[in-house]
């Protein structure tokens, strides 16, 4: 019973997915939130659907739905040529800014970059 | 007349009336051929008897034109005419109306299922099948304990699904934190991986240091670096250990471990109760880290278990030591394959300490005393001197023998012992005025240490001769002193001015090939070699530690002559050093 109340504690519940968010994972994404040149944060299911962000509803919209297609491409084809090889992270420097996706199995983290600001 | 049978049939006899009119013959009546006729029957009609009548006969007859041949009368042949009578006749059935019956049921529900077979998506649907087998295996062994298991299953599972959510995102998080710093950092970045100092060339055999990432914590702004180690399995992580040297402002002290990866915050956080003296990273489980504290204690944490505690920590009831620990360093596992680390302490005692099960198990190796051991002690002297004990201050064990190690004192003296004399020493040396800071062996020459003390002195040893062989005067108190990793005539040393200064015995006997101040107005406590990297990381009394990068001169190897190739392996390390050594014993054997 101690582990289910464990459990239960250090749930949050934010927008219609259910993410479970330590306190020390809290505290990693503050931290990049604070990094210099850092535009925003999109946590994003396996299904494409945004689950946490700090931008506007239409940008993270846009971004969510683009980039998992990309990124799902992207691990298909690392995966594709050595199944036993998996996508650790992903880049994509513009001009203007640096999109940074990490994937995972149930979730992936886009970070939105400037890195001259 | 009495009628005994009459089967109508279309059968009709020859010679009557009715077979001449269907043939067009005048009647007549001719019974002589009837004889002939049943010969002419065909044979598959059933034979009737005889005896049941003539008429049946003359009724089973078929009229056939061959019979009309034997007749005895042949008449003209005429046209016969169809004996039947054809008419159509037709008649309509009732015909059942047609009824139209369905019957409906609830179709099967569907849904649109699409999947792409790729070579990843097999082969996770095999790793998957393979797991499986091997629970399925595993179960079947633990069935005896079924109650027990399934307690701890169900915990396990619940634990691990909860601690896999937050992990999943944690570890990814992290990657990002990652990526984000290499941006940010991105120059020091590159000039880590590729930034090779082109005005070597022209400053002849002086070298510099490039500085790159300085760690810092906000947490530690008040505590001073005490201890740096660098972990050997994972060449970019390193623990600092922070507190104060200050006797009257001990208050709380942490240990921490950074990446280069992630120079703004570190990777794991001990807070401690007490100020970290000095630490010590096994070096084939790197997870396990010996600290010793202010106030006597060791401890040792373990940073896969989670918890700020520390795994083994030992109490006053446990043979603590009494005064602040200087030194930990690990030795090699025991014959019970039990972990095991070294202490030396204020309190004169080096202790050996082992982890076995939960325990930490404490052996007094040696107990330093002040006297000389030469003069053969009576029992009164002995009684007498044996309260006094040195003070330790550092210590070593030899790289390759394994029994023998170094005490620095804070007499200045230099103690060489062995883990099997708990009353004796091997050797003295008188080395220092002062505390001795820091003894180290040679990485490759198995004769040779050097040691550094705060009386502005660094000195260079060889174990088998008394005297000093180098001594360098560095100006300043000395805090560290470190050889290099990949050279056997390289050490760095730095000093309470806040300068770096970097040796090559190989190249210069004398003077430093590169002396830099770093820091202004603050003391530079300790300095470390990375196992791999050209880098050191130096720690000041502010809980900054930065690191530097090593210029091309300062890392020569040894020039050959053209056309010779460069030898590789220690022993080439050895060779260097035994040389200068050489050099300097013959004007010693001259002199004698």
């Amino acid at each position: 019973m101690d582990s289910l109340s464990l459990c239960l504690r250090s749930f949050t519940v934010i927008g219609r997915g259910l993410l479970p968010i330590g306190a020390e994972v809290e505290e990693t994404l503050k931290r990049i939130q604070g990094q210099k040149g850092v535009q925003g944060i999109i946590i994003v299911n396996s299904e494409g659907i945004p689950i946490k962000t700090t931008l506007d509803n239409a940008s993270t919209m846009q971004y969510a739905g683009l980039l998992h297609q990309l990124v799902m491409k992207a691990r298909s084809t690392v995966r594709d040529i050595d199944p036993q090889n998996d996508l650790t992270f992903m880049r994509v420097r513009s001009k203007k800014n640096e999109i940074m996706i990490a994937p995972d199995k149930d979730y992936f983290l886009i970070v939105i970059q400037n890195p001259s600001d | 007349m009495a009628v005994h049978f009459v089967m109508e049939g279309n059968l009709v006899y020859q010679d009557s009336n009715e077979a001449r009119k269907l043939e067009g013959l005048p009647e007549e009546t001719v019974k002589a051929s009837t004889e002939a006729h049943p010969d002419e029957e065909k044979p598959d009609t059933p034979v009737t008897p005889v005896e049941d009548g003539a008429e049946a006969e003359k009724a089973g007859e078929e009229y056939r034109p061959d019979s009309a041949a034997s007749k005895a009368d042949k008449k003209e042949p005429k046209v016969t005419k169809n004996q039947f009578n054809f008419s159509e006749r037709a008649s309509q059935t009732l015909n059942n109306p047609l009824r139209e019956r369905s019957c409906q049921t609830e179709p099967p529900q569907r849904c649109t299922f699409s999947a792409n077979a790729n070579q990843w998506e097999i082969y996770d649907a095999y790793v998957e099948e393979l797991q499986k087998q091997e629970k399925n295996k595993e179960k079947q062994k633990t069935i005896q304990l079924k109650k027990d298991v399934d307690k701890k299953k169900k915990k396990m599972m619940l634990m691990e699904t909860q601690n896999d959510d937050i992990n999943k995102v944690g570890k990814v998080a992290k990657i990002i934190e990652r990526m984000l710093h290499q941006n940010t950092f991105d120059d020091i970045a590159q000039d880590f991986k590729y930034f090779e100092d082109a005005s070597d060339e022209f400053r002849g055999q002086q070298g510099t240091i490039l500085p790159l990432w300085k760690f810092h914590y906000d947490k530690t702004k008040k505590l001073s670096v005490t201890a740096l180690c660098w972990n050997k399995k994972y060449p970019d992580l390193f623990s600092v250990g922070l507190g104060s040297y200050n006797f009257t402002k001990q208050g709380r002290g942490m240990l921490v471990f950074y990446s280069l990866k992630n120079s703004a915050f570190p990777e794991y956080i001990y807070p401690t109760s007490s100020s970290v003296l000095c630490l010590d990273i096994h070096e084939q489980r790197s997870y396990l880290v010996a600290v010793g504290f202010y106030d006597g204690c060791v401890a040792v944490y373990n940073l896969k278990r989670e918890g700020q505690e520390p795994v083994y920590k030992s109490t006053a009831k446990t043979g603590k030591h009494t005064d602040p620990v200087w030194q930990v360093c690990w030795h090699n596992d025991d014959m019970d394959n039990n972990h095991n680390f070294y202490s030396v302490s204020s309190d004169g005692r080096v202790v050996s300490w082992t982890l076995i099960k939960n325990e930490l198990v404490f052996t007094d190796v040696i107990r330093l005393s002040l006297n000389a051991e030469d003069k053969p002690s009576t029992q009164q002297a002995s009684t007498a001197f044996s309260s006094l004990l040195a003070c330790g201050t550092s210590m070593d064990f030899h790289k390759q023998i394994d029994y023998l190690f170094l005490v620095g004192t804070e007499e200045g003296k230099i103690h060489k012992c062995s883990k099997t004399y708990s009353r004796q020493y091997l050797e003295t040396y008188a080395a220092h005025s002062m505390p001795v800071d820091t003894v180290k062996w040679n990485h490759f020459h198995p004769n040779v240490f050097i040691s550094c003390s705060s009386d502005w002195t660094v000195k260079i040893w060889d174990h088998t001769i008394n005297t000093p062989m180098f001594t360098f005067d560095l100006k300043a108190a000395v805090g560290d002193v470190a050889w290099a990793p990949y050279s056997s005539t390289v050490f760095a040393a730095v000093t309470t001015d806040g300068t770096v200064h970097v040796f090559d015995l190989n190249i210069n006997k004398y003077e430093p090939l590169c002396q830099q101040a770093v820091v202004a107005k603050h003391r530079l406590t300790h300095i470390e070699f990375n196992p791999i990297h050209p880098i050191i990381i130096v720690g000041d009394d502010r809980g900054y530690v930065t690191s530097y990068k090593l210029s091309p001169n300062l890392r020569k190897k040894q020039m050959m002559k053209k056309g010779q190739e460069q030898p590789k392996g220690p022993e080439v390390e050895v060779v260097k050093m035994e040389k200068l050594l050489s050099l300097l014993r013959e004007p010693e054997q001259n002199t004698v």
